[in-house]
């Protein structure tokens, strides 16, 4: 009897506590501070990449022209116009000076991999080659990297469930699983961030991402690139300039 | 009669207390009050202010913390809200709004730190 009383008397002070506690949602705005103090920085140059993968994209010159665009809105530094810079021949240019000017250029590109991008990844270590490019257009943040672009595909275990009807009608559900091929694409590579006074990396973040379709879905690849670059973006501009996420709280009384 | 003696001086500790209780809670609540109403008004460093008082009043008071820790999230000082969170769910576990704005403000401290690599 006294375990029911005591029982009821404090069930009875939950409610009368949740009455009297009200509540209000409130917008609220969370900032994210920038990965890279670009403060000494107006001007923001998005030089050109060492792309490769597949040919059915250029990832350089889409890559450039993405980060200028999005760099254009979402920040407060000034892009600079400029062509895109062909880093491939840039760092085959240092690795081997030409030795026949009638020796015709290699079909297409020559980066299909990651070991193929290894192979010119020291065009970033050049120091003085940025500092040139910074003094040549009044030394901004310079914007530089890797990407690659490649087919994938993948076979996978799917589950479903399949109706069935027993020998008396009676219905049933089985799990079936099966293997099915996919097929997509996957992005991978390196935002490098070079001060153009210096020529010095003053950052790099590394990213991953991947995609994959039923395999009778037919997805153009650039259709594919641009969806995996949106994911790659909020991250890219959150190095470089600070961000408010907009979400509501409950606040107490 | 020793039981009784200890059960009266208990008692009148209790009634005591009571109202000297009462008066820190009623003060605290007008201070969170305050503070979510100049909140609304979208003054949150004077929100915060009325919030830090609350608490020093009534530290036992979880929806003060709560609300000190929406103040310090909306500042970015995701130190002091991760610690005010924790302090509200730790007087008031079963609240599902404190539970909600954590899980919530967890979401973005747990991206912001696998963006920064740590």
């Amino acid at each position: 009897m006294t375990a029911r009383i005591s029982r009821t008397v404090v069930s009875l002070a939950a409610v009368l506590a949740a009455a009297c506690t009200s509540y209000y949602e409130i917008p609220i705005e969370t900032p994210i501070r920038a990965k890279l103090d670009v403060g000494a920085f107006q001007r923001v140059l998005v030089a050109g990449f060492l792309a490769g993968g597949s040919d059915d994209v250029d990832g350089n010159l889409e890559t450039t022209r993405l980060l200028r665009s999005q760099l254009r809105t979402k920040s407060d530094l000034r892009v600079i116009d400029a062509d895109v810079l062909p880093l491939i021949e840039v760092a085959g240019g240092e690795r081997k000076a030409p030795t026949d000017a009638t020796t015709p250029a290699p079909a297409g590109n020559p980066i299909k991999n990651d070991k193929d991008i290894d192979q010119y990844q020291h065009v970033f270590a050049n120091t003085e080659y940025w500092k040139k490019i910074g003094e040549e257009y009044q030394q901004p943040l310079i914007v530089t990297g890797t990407v690659l672009f490649t087919s994938r595909e993948q076979t996978q275990m799917q589950q479903r469930e399949q109706e069935v009807f027993d020998t008396l009608g009676r219905r049933r559900t089985v799990a079936e699983r099966r293997l099915v091929e996919r097929k997509g694409f996957g992005l991978q590579g390196r935002f490098i961030f070079i001060d153009g006074r210096t020529g010095a990396t003053l950052h790099s973040q590394n990213f991953t991402e991947s995609i994959l379709y039923d395999a009778n879905r037919q997805t153009p690849a650039l259709s594919s690139y641009f969806e995996l670059m949106d994911k790659l973006i909020p991250n890219f501009l959150a190095t470089l300039s600070s961000q408010k996420i907009k979400g509501t709280r409950i606040l107490l009384n | 009669m020793r039981v009784r003696r200890v059960i009266g001086a208990l008692l009148l500790a209790v009634f005591v207390s009571a109202p000297v209780l009462a008066d820190e809670r009623d003060d605290a609540k007008a201070q969170v009050q305050f503070g979510i109403r100049v909140a609304q008004l979208g003054l949150w460093r004077e929100a915060v202010t009325h919030w830090e008082r609350a608490v020093k009043l009534d530290p036992t008071y979880a929806p003060a913390y709560n609300n000190l820790a929406i103040g310090y999230e909306h500042q970015g000082d995701f130190e002091k809200a991760r610690n005010a969170y924790e302090k509200a769910l730790e007087l008031s576990p079963n609240n599902a709004y404190i539970k909600q704005n954590y899980e919530l403000f967890r979401e973005i401290n747990d991206r912001t730190n696998k963006q920064d690599g740590r």
